[in-house]
């Protein structure tokens, strides 16, 4: 039940906001998120954003990996 | 992309079996996953078949329809055959059995029970439906608890008067620590729950690493971050040093997320509460506080509806949220007890061991 998925914010409005995943649209309640911007992803649980997803942040998973490392670089110049 | 060209690559996962395995750790070793989504990613990912046989994977009380007692849903089912009400609900706990009947059976009955994919649809049934009372069977762990809190507050502010929650929310990090103390639960080290970790932050895990020293390693719910934190945290047994780790720090921030903590705070304070298969755990369930008593659904019962029911024998739940048997060891599974029949919560909710097992395990 603490399923969460991240979407990407495409529009904030008075009462929340608009995300998308792969075309799927929701709208989204953001009352639990500070200082939220366009562009950026959260974690929808349960038609709540919880927290921000940072995707250059998955290198401290990667960095494991030996043959990541090419493909952190590219990550992190993104 | 991120997913499935990183997360679920089965190179690096495999090389990631290899560090473990190039770990030589020569003893059989437990580690416990305390949230059911765990549980479901290391078996739909096959992850079981390939780790050493020396590290065992526990389930702990981390879906939250296993370890909610019957008491609650007899409640519920007293609140659903009341004509004036309506009751929200996730759709898991509808076929939980209470001692006597189910949701799905008093909604068969003709009770008016909607299945709800977020707690904010409870403000659009009772305006829809202003001459009864909208209530929501509001259980979860951390990261759900904050979503009822605003739900409620919302419903204050656009002054519903008909909104009511039937609250069993609970705490991880107490019910993590009644497992350290517990002689005959030997775990090794936690694979901390990801998105209860995303409300909390990482501090709740330190008095766990430091004064019961097992190493806490938060993680996300892909099958790499699954075999990472394991690999952490065989890392820090082998080194003798149990710590608190961070490997899903592209969600969690080490501080929590302060906005829905100050929210929880505010609407519900920490009280005792029980859990199937612990009983009683000091300080780890919410319960409303006095300011919004109003929104309290346990006001619209009987005072029998509220009595403690005797645990059911033949169901061993119970000890199963508790690691301390797998579900292939209860007599009942796969016989009496299947997802068509569920005699338990565990068979019956998608993060139920029971029900994960059933589907995607084989005895090893």
């Amino acid at each position: 039940m603490c399923l969460a998925y991240p979407m990407k914010v495409v529009d904030i409005k008075a009462d929340g906001a608009i995300v998308d995943a792969d075309g799927i649209r929701k709208k989204i309640n953001i009352g639990l998120m500070k200082d939220l911007q366009v562009g950026e992803y959260v974690m929808v649980h349960a038609g709540f954003a919880i927290e921000k997803f940072k995707p250059e942040m998955v290198k401290d998973t990667l960095r494991y990996v030996r043959e990541y490392k090419n493909a952190l670089r590219k990550i992190s110049k993104k | 992309m991120l997913y499935e060209k990183f997360l679920r690559n089965k190179h690096a996962i495999k090389e990631i079996i290899r560090r473990i395995e190039a770990l030589r750790i020569k003893r059989t070793v437990r580690l416990m996953e305390v949230c059911g989504t765990h549980t479901y990613t290391f078996f739909r990912f096959g992850l079981r078949n390939i780790v050493p046989p020396s590290v065992q994977l526990l389930s702990g009380p981390g879906c939250p329809v296993c370890i909610t007692e019957d008491t609650f849903i007899d409640q519920a089912v007293a609140l659903a055959r009341d004509k004036r009400n309506i009751i929200a609900t996730f759709g898991d706990l509808i076929r939980v059995k209470g001692t006597q009947s189910s949701l799905e059976d008093e909604r068969a009955r003709g009770g008016h029970i909607e299945i709800v994919y977020s707690p904010a649809q409870v403000l659009d049934i009772a305006r829809a439906h202003p001459q009864k009372r909208a209530i929501f069977l509001a259980v979860g762990f951390e990261t759900t608890a904050p979503l009822t809190a605003l739900v409620i507050k919302e419903a204050r502010e656009q002054k519903l008067k008909n909104v009511f929650a039937l609250c069993s929310h609970r705490l991880i990090p107490p019910a993590m620590k009644e497992l350290c103390k517990d002689r005959d639960i030997k775990v090794d080290g936690f694979i901390c729950p990801g998105h209860v970790s995303v409300v909390i932050g990482t501090k709740p895990y330190r008095v766990i690493a430091r004064r019961f020293h097992k190493g806490c390693v938060i993680c996300g719910f892909e099958p790499l971050d699954m075999v990472v934190a394991m690999y952490m945290l065989l890392k820090q047994l082998k080194n003798d040093s149990p710590c608190v780790e961070n490997e899903y720090s592209r969600v969690v921030q080490p501080e929590g997320n302060p906005v829905a903590r100050k929210i929880v705070d505010q609407v519900f304070t920490v009280s005792d509460a029980s859990w199937r298969g612990f009983g009683k755990i000091k300080k780890s369930g919410l319960v409303l506080r006095d300011s919004y008593k109003t929104f309290d659904a346990i006001r619209l019962l009987s005072k029998a509806a509220c009595t403690e029911p005797k645990q059911k024998k033949e169901c061993l739940c119970a000890e199963v949220v508790k690691g301390k048997i797998t579900p292939f060891q209860c007599p009942q599974f796969a016989h009496a007890c299947s997802p068509d029949n569920p005699l338990g919560p565990c068979m019956v909710s998608f993060e139920g061991s029971c029900r994960i097992w059933h589907a995607y395990g084989r005895p090893a």
